[in-house]
């Protein structure tokens, strides 16, 4: 394996990884305020198919963005609802919403389109297209250095880096923000924020508010970005694996860094390598493929160590009893 | 008799007339949907090929998930249709279930065989289309490398790939040939990021000629393969309009023909096995003005050469479902 090979599938890494660090994000913000959250899948989901319908309909992807976050937030809104102020089962309410996005996605775009639950493929203007950094082609002849920057780091679409500016953002806001420590509070110890005269439910609808946003990022980029259009059910499990993925970095921002590249990595290497042949035994591409899950149960564990979520995760506040 | 008896007599006497009438066709429409562009559209293109030369109607269903197989036929035929079209391979077992239970209904199954004395079992050759393609392919390529994209791992699909891989060879015996496939469960048929992620992985490896036979993941593997500006092979319809001058051509498979076939014979079709070969034309290659000018008077040569072999039998192109293995890799 030389040293290009080695680039191309970091870069497919990071490509697979920002669909899953948005989400992973997008559940850690929800999370660490007390909402659990596990609609993470349909909000990207219905991202995915608004953005690509709209940028489709306008021709701008900047518009088909906005109108993805838009339709996520609406989503993390109804969440929020049920969960927050109607005190509801919040594990129902992440189902619900799920169901409710695989239906309604398909359900809007054969009435739009007539394409059978597809939006026409995506061109010009309303894609994402591959940005080159700045002294990208410049550096591409330096060894190793220049090589991982132009092949590595440049040639991405903006919601890549993003995602990646995201991650030290959370932590700047997480842990060194007024906004930060009451969020993680509230998902300690609702009462205690209550009694200091702080709004619990102010708090954790910023925070579900917050988690659409980045999930719209997520859904607007596997369509508008990654693929060239909306398919049915294309985001194929992802918010589950963000969600491993938060639980593996146990709600903490730059370790869902490390975590998400983890599970990019691992798919990045079934699509490239199927059928491994190590000493003479052949991998087959069931086992490389079915790898990331092993690997989730395995570290989850063990050697992860224990993974303890924020205590008033999934508990709806109430003021009184 | 007032004014209405003799309205509801007369709407008796039409109902009647057309349930003794012809039953109508029913189509069973496999997951992936009736508009994949694919499989599945070829086989709503016949049905209404079908509708616009007869003027008749016929029942459409589609699936949404794995648990309704059986039960979407059982409602196809209990409403009477008959014959009824059922795509794709994984109703194998579905009618082997609900076949016996409806005796006097014909059943099509699309991709499979099913050996029960009311259905048809259509099948197509595409290890013979796949090689064709693949002989384009190698012969297209500049880089040496070609490769292809499966949806779901099943022998099926391994079929393409394996008479693909053959053809190109055939082309030219030093070429590279990359075969991936999208994953091992349903879901795989719909995951247009991964199929693109693959196809960038390969392209990356230096293919420059992708061929995919992976439903609505393949939009996903031509759109990668359009962007870096390398060609694609669209697969089942002709898929050449998507990207014009970008396809480099398509492995058509006539389901759409065998759809009108079954519908035009109606509920006296013939059962048994029907291979959709070559010479039947049941497979073959798309040549349209979208492709014309990639394909080159060479080229077209060859193949039409090659496709004469296999028709007279000359030319044995080996068939992966019949020892699960494939003599080129």
């Amino acid at each position: 394996m030389d040293l290009a090979t080695i680039l191309q599938i970091l870069d497919s890494t990071i490509r697979l990884a920002t669909p899953l660090l948005l989400a992973c994000l997008a559940g850690l913000y929800s999370e660490r305020a007390g909402v659990v959250d596990i609609g993470l899948e349909g909000k990207m989901l219905a991202a995915a198919f608004v953005s690509a319908a709209v940028a489709a309909l306008t021709g701008s992807v900047w518009i088909g963005l906005v109108a993805g976050i838009a339709g996520a937030v609406a989503l993390a809104l109804i969440h929020g609802l049920a969960s927050i102020t109607f005190r509801g089962n919040q594990l129902i309410s992440g189902v619900a919403i799920n169901f409710l996005a695989g239906g309604l996605t398909v359900l809007i775009a054969q009435n739009l389109f007539q394409q059978g639950g597809r939006t026409p493929s995506l061109t010009g203007g309303a894609r994402f297209t591959p940005i080159t950094l700045p002294f990208a082609d410049a550096l591409r002849d330096v060894p190793v250095i220049g090589q991982l920057y132009s092949v590595l780091l440049s040639g991405h679409s903006v919601l890549v880096y993003v995602a990646l500016l995201s991650v030290p953002l959370t932590w700047w806001v997480l842990y060194r923000t007024r906004f930060g420590l009451r969020l993680r509070a509230v998902g300690e110890n609702p009462a205690a924020v209550d009694t200091a005269g702080v709004p619990v439910t102010g708090l954790r609808y910023a925070a579900v508010i917050i988690a659409g946003v980045l999930t719209g990022l997520a859904g607007a980029y596997l369509a508008t970005g990654l693929a060239a259009g909306f398919v049915k059910d294309m985001t194929a499990g992802r918010g589950f694996i963000a969600l491993a993925a938060l639980i593996f970095a146990k709600w903490r921002p730059v370790q869902a860094l490390w975590a998400t590249l983890l599970f990019g990595l691992l798919e990045a290497i079934a699509n490239r390598y199927q059928s491994v042949e190590l000493g003479g035994i052949v991998i087959p591409v069931q086992l490389m493929q079915a790898l990331p899950y092993i690997l989730t149960v395995i570290i989850l564990a063990g050697f992860v160590g224990k993974a303890i979520p924020p205590r008033a995760g999934g508990e709806a506040y109430v003021k009184e009893r | 008799m007032t004014l209405t008896q003799k309205f509801l007599g007369a709407a008796a006497a039409v109902a009647l007339s057309a349930g003794m009438a012809v039953a109508e066709p029913g189509l069973v429409i496999d997951l992936g949907g009736k508009f994949d562009k694919s499989f599945n559209e070829a086989a709503y293109n016949g049905a209404q090929r079908w509708v616009q030369e007869t003027g008749g109607t016929y029942r459409e269903i589609e699936m949404q998930t794995e648990a309704q197989r059986e039960q979407f036929v059982r409602r196809m035929a209990e409403a009477g249709a008959n014959p009824i079209v059922v795509m794709g391979f994984q109703n194998a077992s579905t009618l082997e279930q609900v076949a016996p239970d409806y005796p006097d209904t014909r059943f099509v199954l699309i991709d499979a065989v099913a050996e029960l004395p009311n259905v048809r079992s259509v099948v197509f050759t595409e290890h013979e289309g796949s090689y064709l393609v693949g002989m384009l392919a190698a012969m297209a390529s500049e880089t040496g490398t070609v490769s292809f994209v499966g949806g779901m791992d099943i022998p099926l699909i391994r079929r393409f790939a394996c008479g693909y891989a053959q053809g190109a060879r055939a082309a030219d015996p030093d070429v590279t040939i990359i075969q991936n496939m999208t994953g091992t469960t349903p879901a795989a048929w719909n995951d247009p990021v991964r199929g693109g992620e693959i196809a960038r992985a390969q392209i990356s490896q230096g293919s420059d000629v992708i061929f995919s036979a992976a439903g609505g993941t393949g939009i996903g593997v031509m759109q990668a393969a359009v962007d870096a500006g390398v060609y694609a092979i669209g697969v089942d319809s002709n898929q050449n309009y998507l990207h014009p001058g970008q396809i480099l051509t398509s492995m058509v498979k006539r389901v759409d023909n065998a759809v009108y076939q079954a519908f035009s014979e109606g509920p006296e079709l013939e059962t048994g096995v029907v291979v959709m070969n070559l010479a039947a034309e049941g497979v073959g290659f798309a040549l349209d003005e979208h492709n014309e000018a990639l394909i080159t008077e060479e080229m077209l040569a060859a193949v039409n050469a090659a496709s004469e072999q296999i028709k007279a039998g000359e030319l044995v192109v080996h068939d992966y479902m019949s020892d699960d293995s494939c003599p080129v890799n």
